[in-house]
């Protein structure tokens, strides 16, 4: 039964918010992200809902899958939060990678993952954080220019050979009236080793 | 609301926090290192990352020596709790040890023990670019250790407590700047070199005063133009990328002030992009530590398109040549040359002698005056045009340093042979923090039958003449050399992970202990009550790890992965 008396139980649950939202004696007891503000749209990893960039293109012409060559080279990207259009490219931990194949070379899981043949992946390779820029094309694979790691897109970024703990963390795409969009978060944290 | 509850939580008592444990006696009478200490180190300690100013990394200590190295036994293991390469020596200072590991760690032990002192890390931005995160090591002067952390962050700590006393921003980490090297101090400065050929930076080195980490000076490694040597760059703004990393610590000379240093390969990897020598690339450098000024170099292949970095600097040492004795220097380069050179008055450099160390088909012959190779062009890779040469990218030897014995006069040399590579180059632009290497690269074993990849080597000195190789039949050779006056050789770097003691003058192993990780670490050897002790750090990664993968797609099975994770081991002759 509740206990009123001395107010020990309504001091046990605001002492509890406070520890947590870190907020002093007396301020409000609002949720902590308001406190301390929003998180910068540049900088946080791409959202459902965002439509994708290439790197180095001002004009944020949302890409389409017919502007990703079939079999031939990584397109780079950005993600764009798309109700005030902010590229997000606040860190280099949101790079994007793009490469298209033929629906029937996916596995099921990564066909579940594509739009019209393109797959995306962060762009940071899981060993030392390096940019995956090399794409094998006799192989159609990708591969770090730094130790070697060669990655599988056709298979959820699998790791073929080569020094990187994990597969490439992989984003979920769609086709939304004809553009490319992200469908879920990241699979897996983007990032690297960190020793 | 508000105000029923502020009354019952003002009156939580609050429990103010523990008095800090008392600090034990081996740090409240830390010995500060002098500058004497330095340049006349005592035998009992392992104040730098090669002991002496010189790079030798020999020490006087005779207690353990070829005859009893066989009972050599662990007498401590500390995990450091981190993976990957594990690449600093323990320095150790009247019996205080300093551990620099991967993941911007440094720990203090002590010595005899392994009983831990202190711990400090500096923690790494998520979007950190640190493509080679390990640290070389650790320096010492007075109360200070300075640490040299990933992103690019020079740091004093106080040895007795293991807290920042300064920290300073040296590079721009987000254009693809950052460290691994171990800083070198000399002249009242603390020095540091950066790391990020791969990524279009201009190397550079600089000094910071040791007490306030104010910036003394800076040298680019790559002229600009009108500065000299910037007539070897093309006239665009080829310089602004040109490479020249400095990921090494240099050697120093510590009766004339001048440091020397090695640079590394240009950007991008390929030398047709930059027509010219491009100094300083691949080079060692001579630099007034006083002034910041180069005084002096030698570039040991010009237009560099092999990615031979040549940051491990040379040594420093006397040899004979036809009769005289020469104040020298000598190197084993990437390029699978060792280099005979001179340090000549005020800083200049001379060529004296070079010749291959490992299969060479890239030099077709060297000018006798100057020691300037003739390339062969069906060697040198270019945007469109793969070529094959040997030493692989990675080169007759890469970073790991070799040491010297005065007493038998031999150089030990940690060499990869029968490694070649192809590479072709492509154009990539410049985009700051991005790879700009513009080229892929291929390892192959040659001939692929080869019975063997790592070496030990040991070369005289005085006669240029190889006395003994030692051949590892599965595994290639990352591990640093030291050396005792009890004539034995100490060194890791195998994919068996195992720590050897070889006999210094005829190369038979004398003993050998499995560890839990591959070691590629440089040893050190210290004396505590009259007991000499060996330490390594064990703890593979980085770049044996990668070769390890290549030559596991070259020899599919041959070469499997080598468990990581971090261990300092120390070892000694039983009893008192």
């Amino acid at each position: 039964m509740e206990d009123n008396t001395c107010g020990c139980r309504a001091a046990a649950i605001d002492r509890r918010a406070i520890i947590q939202g870190g907020l002093a004696v007396g301020a409000s007891l609002a949720a902590p992200g308001a406190a301390l503000g929003q998180a910068d749209p540049a900088t946080t990893r791409p959202r459902p809902g965002d439509y994708l960039v290439k790197d180095e293109d001002t004009s944020k012409k949302p890409l389409t899958p017919a502007d990703i060559p079939l079999h031939k080279t990584i397109v780079s990207a950005w993600a764009v939060e798309p109700n005030e259009n902010i590229v997000r490219k606040g860190s280099r931990l949101n790079g994007i990678i793009l490469v298209r194949y033929e629906n029937s070379e996916l596995t099921p899981e990564t066909l579940s993952r594509a739009a019209e043949g393109v797959v995306a992946y962060t762009q940071i390779c899981t060993h030392n954080g390096c940019d995956v820029t090399d794409y094998i094309e006799a192989e159609r694979v990708v591969q770090c220019g730094c130790h070697f790691t060669k990655y599988d897109p056709r298979d959820s970024a699998r790791i073929i050979e080569g020094p990187a703990p994990r597969a490439l963390p992989a984003l979920p795409l769609k086709v939304e009236n004809g553009k490319l969009v992200v469908a879920k978060a990241y699979t897996d944290r983007v990032g690297f080793e960190q020793a | 609301m508000l105000a029923s509850i502020a009354p019952a939580f003002a009156q939580v008592p609050v429990v103010p926090p523990p008095p800090p444990p008392p600090m034990p006696d081996i740090l409240t009478k830390y010995r500060p290192v002098t500058v004497d200490m330095l340049k006349n180190p005592s035998p009992n300690d392992w104040l730098q990352i090669r002991r002496t100013y010189d790079g030798q990394a020999f020490s006087p200590l005779k207690q353990i020596t070829a005859a009893n190295v066989k009972d050599l036994k662990p007498v401590w293991i500390a995990s450091t709790g981190v993976s990957n390469g594990h690449q600093a020596p323990p320095i150790v200072n009247n019996g205080v040890m300093f551990v620099a590991t991967p993941g911007n760690q440094v720990m203090a032990l002590e010595a005899k023990t392994g009983t831990m002192l202190w711990r400090y890390r500096l923690a790494l931005p998520e979007d950190a670019i640190v493509l080679h995160p390990t640290s070389r090591g650790v320096a010492l002067l007075d109360n200070k250790v300075f640490f040299a952390a990933g992103h690019g962050v020079l740091v004093a700590l106080d040895a007795k407590t293991g807290k920042e006393v300064w920290k300073t921003n040296v590079m721009n980490n987000e254009s693809g700047y950052y460290m691994s090297l171990a800083p070198l101090v000399a002249d009242g400065k603390v020095m540091i070199g950066t790391s990020g050929g791969e990524r279009g930076i201009r190397g550079y080195i600089a000094a910071y005063d040791v007490n306030t980490g104010k910036e003394s000076w800076r040298v680019y490694t790559v002229p600009a133009p009108g500065e000299k040597g910037s007539e070897t760059w093309p006239h665009g703004e080829e310089w602004k990328t040109g490479g020249g990393s400095v990921w090494v610590t240099g050697n120093y000379d510590q009766k004339t002030n001048i440091a020397y240093w090695g640079t590394g390969n240009g950007g991008p990897w390929m030398g047709g992009e930059r027509p010219g020598d491009n100094l300083y690339t691949s080079s060692t450098i001579a630099i007034d530590v006083g002034t910041g000024q180069i005084v002096g170099h030698h570039q040991y292949h010009p237009n560099d398109s092999w990615d031979w970095d040549e940051v491990s600097p040379p040594i420093l040492l006397d040899y004979k040549r036809n009769g005289k004795t020469i104040s020298g220097l000598l190197d084993f380069a990437r390029d699978g040359y060792m280099w005979f050179l001179e340090r000549g008055d005020n800083g200049k450099i001379n060529y004296v002698q070079g010749q291959p160390f490992v299969k060479q088909n890239v030099f077709k012959s060297l000018d006798p005056k100057t020691g300037r190779p003739d390339v062969d062009p069906d060697r040198k890779p270019a945007v469109g045009k793969k070529a094959s040469f040997c030493p692989s990218l990675w080169g007759g030897k890469d970073w790991p340093p070799i040491s010297f014995s005065p007493q038998t006069r031999l150089v030990y040399v940690p060499a990869n042979e029968n490694l070649c590579g192809r590479i072709e180059g492509f154009k990539v632009p410049y985009k700051p923090g991005q790879a700009y290497t513009g080229a892929i690269s291929e390892l192959y074993i040659d001939p692929p039958n080869a019975d063997h990849i790592g070496e030990v080597q040991a070369w005289n000195v005085d006669t240029g003449k190889k006395v003994w190789t030692h051949k590892f039949e599965t595994s290639q050779n990352w591990g640093p050399t030291m050396v005792t006056a009890g004539d034995v050789v100490f060194a890791g770097g195998t994919n068996d992970r195992k720590f050897r003691a070889f006999d210094a003058k005829s190369g038979k192993v004398l003993w050998e202990q499995v560890t839990n990780s591959g070691i590629t670490a440089m040893p050190s050897t210290f004396m505590i009550d009259g007991k000499q002790y060996i330490a390594i750090q064990s703890g593979w990664g980085i770049d044996s790890r990668a070769m390890q993968n290549r030559l596991n797609m070259a020899r599919p099975g041959k070469f499997p992965e080598v468990p990581e994770g971090g261990a300092i081991w120390v070892f000694a002759l039983p009893g008192k």
